[in-house]
């Protein structure tokens, strides 16, 4: 299990100084990913659970399908321009890196921007957290899943702006790797969402 | 930086192959939902094109295809666990005697 | 590794503070992020918080001694006996726990300090800061009061369902003002939970790490002590079970706070997804507290057998399934709840189940001592205590998990009984051993031995005193969580043992805690390995300096130190080394091997360094340990301030929400811009 252990001569985290020879920060990443999973699931279970406790209010119709398939392909493809982003800072090559940087958390933007409308267009339609448990779960699950990927755009804004005072150089592309983790994390999160919380239960023409 | 010396990274090229994929799922999700066939037709191919497009994210964008096992384990401790226990929970509130 | 090369200019700090390098004093202890300083730190805390729990506890039977009891009223009752069970497992013996955790883990694996300083730090913090929210409900209206396990719907209707404090009322309407619900007292429950989670969290991840990537060269998963194996099982749960919690506790806040309708019967919400969520977290939960005292027992008892722990690879083994297997039992808290026949079978044959590892542990532990030399040591004595007690607590559990059986003691003082016996009788006579074993190894002077074994058999006999009239009391039919009990129900002798019980148990803490105090000035000196100890965390000096070797020990055993000391060198005989004597140990610094002697500064270390640290020989300029840092200080008060937005009306909630926001958000992007350690405090070293 310990191939070629060496003294942790300072508590840096180069990976080849890790009794794994894996690196420390990304190691961690991956535990906090692993614990997400619990999170999300609790999430979505309870969604799944009261997926038709309406309480004579409104359920899967007021879902805009075709709406919502055009925010979760572009945040699909925020992964992409986030995988190229690493490329090109794994090349050495920040002009590249910035651009698919920026474009990665544009995308995110447009992503919330559209969440953020999606849920005044719901409130205005009468679902809010107070109606029932079918929508104090929705809100609750994507209104996290949102959380998250305001927090990854945080991130993201961070790291383009470190790039730009030199900070963030070819040295530092682990941070990318584990901040593209994190992103793609939540990608896949809303990859489960899009089919489990939006096509299924509007599946049959707006459910119920 | 120390995977970089002995674990492979994908390369620009087969990134957007992987997102022409995803696209591409995307779009015959959308269009079965626009189909609309009958539930118990839909709900299963749904969930495997869902599983197909997690698989491809998770292995290929975050690398866990090529990289240590140890990464693969946790994620799938932390994912098999939550999908075991709050399954188990669905259940006793689907099919429960309460 | 030289640094001189980008030794910055003082103008590269973009810091707004100038960065704290004291490393002593007062204020050192608000920023230090060294790991044995924040192990302190936890020790101190949780026991301020397990004195304020006791006092609960004796509040508690002080109002059960006696039928009718007026001491407190129904509704001061109930704050006190949720405010007991939520300061005990989150505030007291949860950080007791994390608290040896720090301390010991980076010197039980050879590492000079955790994998991520200043997340330890913060995950103090955090503890701190959550334990403090809670408890300023004092003065916003009223403590939690719906019982640590928050079960809906009555920690839905939050404080004061009944009407019992119609006077307080109007001192709660001046802060509450955008909720559903009348009280506060459960938002406090919900969002300080978050919060404590949130510190168990960061450390679980800082821990997995620690242990998976930070051992000293040779150190192999299956040479690491049985504490660490113990660390690593916990912080797993702890990873995987806090967010289940987290989940429920934002379900809990949004129905309560913001009307949602998670639990609400009266809306289609189910109660009892609560429980399921509640448990789900709760079980894994009850091994993240007892797991910790198991590593702790397996490290004294071979210590004062003077035998190798009996059965090594069976201790781990069974830990790591209970690790697995305890996430399969969660419904066992439920069994009278409904949910069929055949749930309540499948959970009461799992919960049977987990006994079996269990039992693999005592029988272990029981071998350890079987035919040893046994000194009954204080930590010894604690140990043994431990492994006693568990066991009657272990098999009242396995009478749980018999449904028609279970059914009868749901909800009386049996069940009471059975989780005080492997909380307490487990728990908490784990750590103490642990506090008498390892306590000279960080104030370098052992505790009094005198006053020890006093505290020893005075809680003994009050724990026993106190907790075995449960079962008792519980099979007669009382009732838990009753704030009281009419006369004539055959319940007032044993109530009242109870009671006599509990204070001598507070005299037995008494003690404790005035030995802890007296011994920092006036015990022995203990010097690096006063119990002839196992394992490396006695090689170093006590208390260790502040990057714990000059040199990393090069690990091939498991009883590395007991190896050094004893080699066996072909003969059966174990020899002892004469202190400070030759190394001449198979593979100590064998060529070829990676032993980290590449300092430059002379006087490599004798292998066997028992006293012979040579520490001022031996100073090594090229150790950088992390400096100091406010920022997980910030960050983590950033925490409960946003909470109280939740807890205050508009527009001051929002001026908190705010605050809290700010704080988090600037103690984490001023902890990503400094670097961990300061250039100036290596340019300082040097
Ligand atoms: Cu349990």
């Amino acid at each position: 299990m310990t191939v070629d252990v060496h003294s942790p001569e300072s508590t840096a985290d180069h990976g080849h100084h890790t009794s794994l020879g894996i690196s420390n920060t990304k190691l961690a990443m991956w535990c906090f990913i692993g614990s997400e999973c619990l999170f999300f699931g609790a999430l979505i279970s309870a969604y799944l659970i009261y997926i038709n406790e309406r309480a004579d209010g409104p359920g899967a119709e007021l879902f805009d399908i075709e709406f919502t398939s055009a925010s979760t392909f572009i945040l699909l493809m925020s992964s992409l321009s986030m995988v190229l982003a690493l490329a090109g800072i794994q090349a050495g090559d920040m002009r590249r890196f910035r651009i698919w940087i920026v474009a990665t958390g544009l995308m995110g933007s447009v992503f919330l921007a559209g969440q953020i409308y999606e849920f005044t267009v719901f409130l205005s339609e009468g679902a809010n957290v107070t109606v029932s448990p079918f929508w104090s779960a929705f809100f609750l699950l994507t209104g996290f899943h949102g959380v998250h990927v305001a927090f990854g755009i945080l991130m993201l804004i961070a790291a383009w702006a470190s790039s730009l005072t030199g900070r963030l150089r070819m040295e530092n592309a682990e941070t990318i790797e584990n901040l593209g983790l994190y992103w793609h994390f939540v990608d896949v999160v809303w990859i489960l969402l899009f089919t489990l919380v939006y096509l299924i239960p509007a599946l049959g023409g707006g459910g119920s | 930086m120390a995977e970089s010396e002995h674990s492979y990274h994908p390369g620009r090229r087969e990134y957007i192959q992987i997102g022409v994929i995803l696209t591409v799922l995307t779009a015959i999700e959308v269009g079965l939902f626009y189909a609309d066939p009958p539930p118990a037709v839909a709900i299963p191919v749904l969930l495997a094109l869902t599983a197909l497009k997690f698989i491809l994210v998770v292995f290929w964008f975050m690398h866990l295809r090529f990289d240590t096992p140890l990464f693969r384990r946790l994620f799938f401790t932390g994912g098999i666990l939550a999908t075991i226990i709050y399954g188990i929970v669905a259940a006793t509130f689907y099919f429960g005697g309460a | 590794m030289t640094t001189l090369a980008e030794r910055p200019s003082a103008s590269r700090s973009r810091s707004p503070f100038r960065r704290p390098l004291a490393e002593t004093g007062l204020g050192s202890w608000f920023t230090t992020v060294d790991h044995k300083r924040i192990g302190i730190l936890y020790f101190v805390s949780a026991m301020v918080f397990f004195v304020i729990g006791g006092v609960e506890a004796l509040l508690i039977r002080l109002q059960l001694a006696t039928p009718d009891g007026q001491v407190l009223t129904i509704d001061q009752y109930n704050q006190i006996f949720t405010m007991h069970g939520l300061t005990m497992v989150f505030f007291a013996v949860m950080p007791l726990g994390s608290a040896f955790f720090n301390y010991l883990l980076p010197l039980m694996i050879g590492a000079r300090d955790v994998a991520f300083p200043r997340l330890n730090a913060f995950s103090y913090w955090v503890f701190l800061a959550a334990g403090l929210f809670i408890y300023s409900s004092v003065l916003l209206g009223g403590m939690p009061d719906g019982g640590w396990f928050g079960y809906a719907p009555l920690s839905l209707v939050g404080g004061d369902p009944l009407g019992y404090t119609i006077g307080d009322a109007t001192t709660t309407q001046t802060i509450a003002g955008n909720t559903v619900a009348e009280g506060q007292r459960m938002v406090f429950y919900s969002l300080g939970l978050q919060i404590a989670g949130i510190a168990s969290l960061a450390s679980a991840v800082n821990f997995i790490v620690t242990i998976l990537n930070m051992r000293a060269p040779g150190m192999t998963l299956m040479r690491m002590p049985v504490f660490v194996w113990m660390i690593l099982i916990v912080s797993f749960l702890m990873l995987f079970a806090m967010p289940v919690i987290g989940v429920a506790l934002w379900e809990l806040m949004m129905d309560t706070s913001f009307g949602a309708n998670f639990f609400d019967p009266a809306q289609g919400g189910d109660p009892v997804l609560w429980q399921h969520m509640f448990w789900l977290f709760g079980h894994p939960e009850v091994y993240i507290l007892i797991l910790p005292a198991f590593g702790i027992v397996s490290e004294i008892l071979p210590v004062f057998s003077r035998k190798p722990l009996f059965g090594y690879t069976a201790i781990v083994f069974s830990g790591i399934a209970i690790g697995f297997i305890g996430w399969g039992v969660w419904a066992h808290h439920m069994f009278a709840v409904g949910l069929g026949p055949v749930a309540n079978s499948a959970f009461g044959l799992s919960t049977m189940f987990i006994a079996v590892p269990t039992g693999i542990k005592i029988f272990n532990w029981i071998g350890t001592m079987w035919d040893g030399r046994l000194r009954l040591t204080t930590p010894m004595l604690f140990s043994i205590g431990l492994v006693a007690m568990f066991t009657i607590g272990g098999l009242s559990g396995v009478t749980h998990a018999v449904v028609p059986h279970n059914w009868q003691q749901t909800d009386t003082y049996y069940v009471v009984a059975h989780f005080h016996y492997v909380l307490f009788g487990g728990a908490i006579f784990g750590l103490m051993a642990g506090a008498y074993y390892w306590y000279p190894k960080a104030t370098g002077r052992l505790m009094n031995e005198r006053l020890g074994k006093a505290h020893f058999w005075i809680q003994l006999v009050g724990f026993n005193l106190t907790f075995a009239p449960h079962h008792i009391l519980g099979l007669n039919g009382m009732p838990r969580r009753v704030a009281t009990y009419e006369d004539g129900y055959g319940w007032n002798f044993w109530n009242l043992v109870s009671t006599v019980g509990a204070f001598v148990i507070a005299l037995g803490v008494l003690v404790f805690i005035i030995n802890l105090v007296i011994s920092y000035k006036r015990g022995a000196e203990a010097g690096p390995d006063p119990w002839d100890a196992r394992t490396v965390e006695w090689l170093t000096t006590s208390p260790p300096p502040p990057h714990n070797w000059d040199q990393v020990p090069n690990i091939r055993a498991r009883d590395e130190l007991w190896q050094r000391k004893y080699p066996t060198q072909g003969q059966r005989e174990q020899v002892r080394v004469p202190a400070g004597g030759s190394g001449e140990l198979e593979g100590d610094v064998a060529p070829g091997t990676t032993a980290p002697t590449e300092g430059t500064t002379g006087a490599t270390q004798s292998p066997y360094t028992i006293s012979d640290p040579g520490y001022d020989k031996g100073v090594r300029h090229d150790v950088h340990m992390p400096s100091p840092s406010y920022y997980p200080l910030i960050a983590a008060f950033g925490l409960p301030i946003a909470a109280y937005g939740v807890i205050f009306d508009q527009p001051a909630g929002f001026v908190f929400y705010a605050v809290g926001a700010l704080l988090v958000l600037g103690g984490l992007f001023g902890w990503v811009l400094e670097p961990p350690t300061d250039p100036s405090a290596e340019v300082a070293h040097q």
